[in-house]
């Protein structure tokens, strides 16, 4: 009885400190970023160039060949297009990229977990990007313009398909990096891998059947990356041979996340602080 | 000079010290070029040429272009960066060599480390499974070195000049990250230059991204022949020696308005 209401006081206070964690977080979070204005105008800009290459990229191919393939150019940039979508949710809020530099080796990490709240749940709320969720915002512009080129006819549950797949991919892509970031708690050396990572993700937004079956079968299942881009694409582009991986996209999403989880879990055991 | 050549030396053994993490890198390199020549692949789609250039010339491009990258690309801009918000850099101005250099010098370092333990094996395990074309011409190789050494000197001065912004912004991490994927597109590094419509490459020949990448990969995979090579080599000496006024007349600029934070 006694202990039972010990618990329940206690998932109160829990839930006070998340509440009060994530919206003093919030407040500044927009005051640190308002600080530096101008910088927050480049940023956004800067994410309309990345995007801007990619579709250089495509538009400049698609200007030699008609098909990649077998599929058309409107195919691929709507698979682009659906790719920004969970690729922006996840650079919002999972924005890890420098979490070796500025939480291991200069030891925020130490600060972080004096507390109450889950370490990892912190790191997320204090690295927040909210305006690289603008990003989704051009990938959506790109899907209805391939999309309306396509003559693609839409049912009212696919708003909801729509979501789960966004939400899905996303975790995919904060598992694998959250995992890379978990690295930093054996070794603290600097490491090269997330950027190129981040070059072998773009491949999943790239029909899977032009690859080799080995690369097919590591972008399935080891780095699940054609579950960001072309597995639920290929489900409003109505290609039914893959329909059954299209709807594995939150599965993955959340058997990756966990995966990812864990290891953040365990490295946080094993994490010794900066210093000595 | 023989302090720069032992700030080289320093970085170079400050990255051997983490030498292990480059043993994924070298995996993640490969997986990278293979993917990239699937996709080329299916872009040639049977065709015997485009622009002028094989599939074999095509993929030794990508491979050889990925292996560049390594050595010339260096975060020296985004550590002028962190060293302008942290302060560090008041320390760094009254000691007795140029800050710019020094930075260069370490950038080298880097590169060099990563060229010998990350783009050679790596080049190594694709020459393995993908069909790779090398020049057996001395002359090529000769050109090819010179002509990467220029990439290396045009990367780090458009490096410099992006760190040296820092000190008018404070906080530039956005305009970094555009000048990155600027680089990665028009250098030549995901699609050759020649792939372009006509008015792009017009428009081109009047940036310096081309000697980053574009010219070393073309005379390596011998798509340039003759008078091609030596223009190449010119359009980046030329823009070696332009880079450096930018550099010269932000640096003193930025000097006399340094604001050092929290001092």
């Amino acid at each position: 009885m006694e202990s039972g209401e010990k618990a329940a006081c206690r998932s109160r206070r829990v839930s006070r400190v998340l509440r009060i964690g994530f919206f003093q977080y919030m407040a500044q979070y927009m005051k640190t970023k308002l600080q530096y204005r101008a910088d927050l105008l480049v940023e956004f800009v800067s994410d309309l160039m990345s995007q801007a290459a990619n579709l250089v990229f495509l538009l400049v191919v698609f200007g030699h060949t008609s098909l990649l393939h077998g599929w058309t150019r409107d195919e691929i940039l709507f698979i682009y297009g659906f790719f920004l979508v969970p690729y922006a949710v996840f650079g919002a809020f999972f924005n890890i990229w420098d979490f070796n530099e500025r939480y291991i080796v200069r030891g925020e990490m130490d600060r972080v977990l004096t507390r109450p709240v889950h370490s990892l749940f912190q790191v997320i709320l204090e690295r927040m990007e909210l305006e690289s969720l603008l990003g989704g915002v051009t990938g959506m512009i790109i899907m209805a313009y391939a999309g309306a080129r396509l003559h693609l006819s839409l049912h009212w549950y696919d708003i909801f398909l729509f979501i789960l797949f966004v939400l899905g991919g996303a975790l995919i892509y904060a598992g694998v990096f959250v995992s890379l970031a978990t690295i930093s708690f054996w070794s603290d050396a600097r490491t090269s891998i997330m950027p190129m990572m981040y070059n072998i993700s773009n491949y999943g937004r790239y029909p899977i059947d032009i690859y080799h079956r080995v690369v097919r079968y590591i972008l399935t299942w080891i780095l699940p990356f054609a579950f960001v881009g072309v597995y639920p694409a290929s489900y409003f582009l109505g290609k039914k041979e893959w329909y059954g991986y299209a709807f594995l996209t939150p599965i993955m999403g959340i058997i990756f996340f966990a995966i990812a989880v864990c290891l953040w879990n365990a490295g946080v055991k094993r994490y010794r602080g900066a210093g000595n | 000079m023989d302090k720069y050549l032992e700030m080289i030396r320093i970085r170079f053994l400050m990255m051997l010290a983490y030498r292990t993490n480059y043993y994924t890198g070298i995996l993640i390199y490969a997986i990278n070029i293979a993917a990239y020549y699937f996709l080329w692949s299916a872009i040639y789609g049977g065709k015997q040429t485009m622009q002028g250039m094989s599939m074999e010339q095509m993929t030794t491009y990508v491979a050889i272009s990925w292996m560049a990258r390594a050595f010339y690309f260096n975060n020296i801009d985004r550590e002028i960066a962190m060293e302008i918000r942290e302060g560090n850099v008041a320390t760094e101005l009254i000691r007795p060599y140029s800050y710019l250099g020094m930075k260069t010098m370490q950038g080298l370092g880097e590169g060099i480390f990563r060229l010998l333990f990350l783009s050679l094996p790596g080049l190594l395990l694709v020459a393995l499974f993908l069909p790779l074309r090398f020049p057996t011409d001395a002359h090529t190789w000769i050109f090819f070195i010179l002509s990467i050494a220029l990439s290396f000197v045009i990367n780090s001065e458009l490096n410099l000049l992006a760190g040296i912004v820092t000190f008018f912004t404070l906080n530039n991490e956005g305009l970094l990250r555009a000048k990155r994927f600027v680089i990665d597109l028009f250098s030549g590094l995901i699609l050759p230059i020649s792939f372009y419509p006509d008015w792009a490459q017009a428009v081109m020949k009047y940036f310096p991204f081309q000697g980053i990448s574009y010219i070393p990969s073309m005379i390596v995979t011998e798509s340039f022949q003759g008078q091609a090579i030596i223009d190449g080599l010119l359009f980046q000496f030329v823009w070696c020696a332009l880079l450096i006024i930018p550099i010269r007349l932000l640096w003193r600029a930025a000097k006399k308005r340094l604001v050092v934070q929290g001092g």
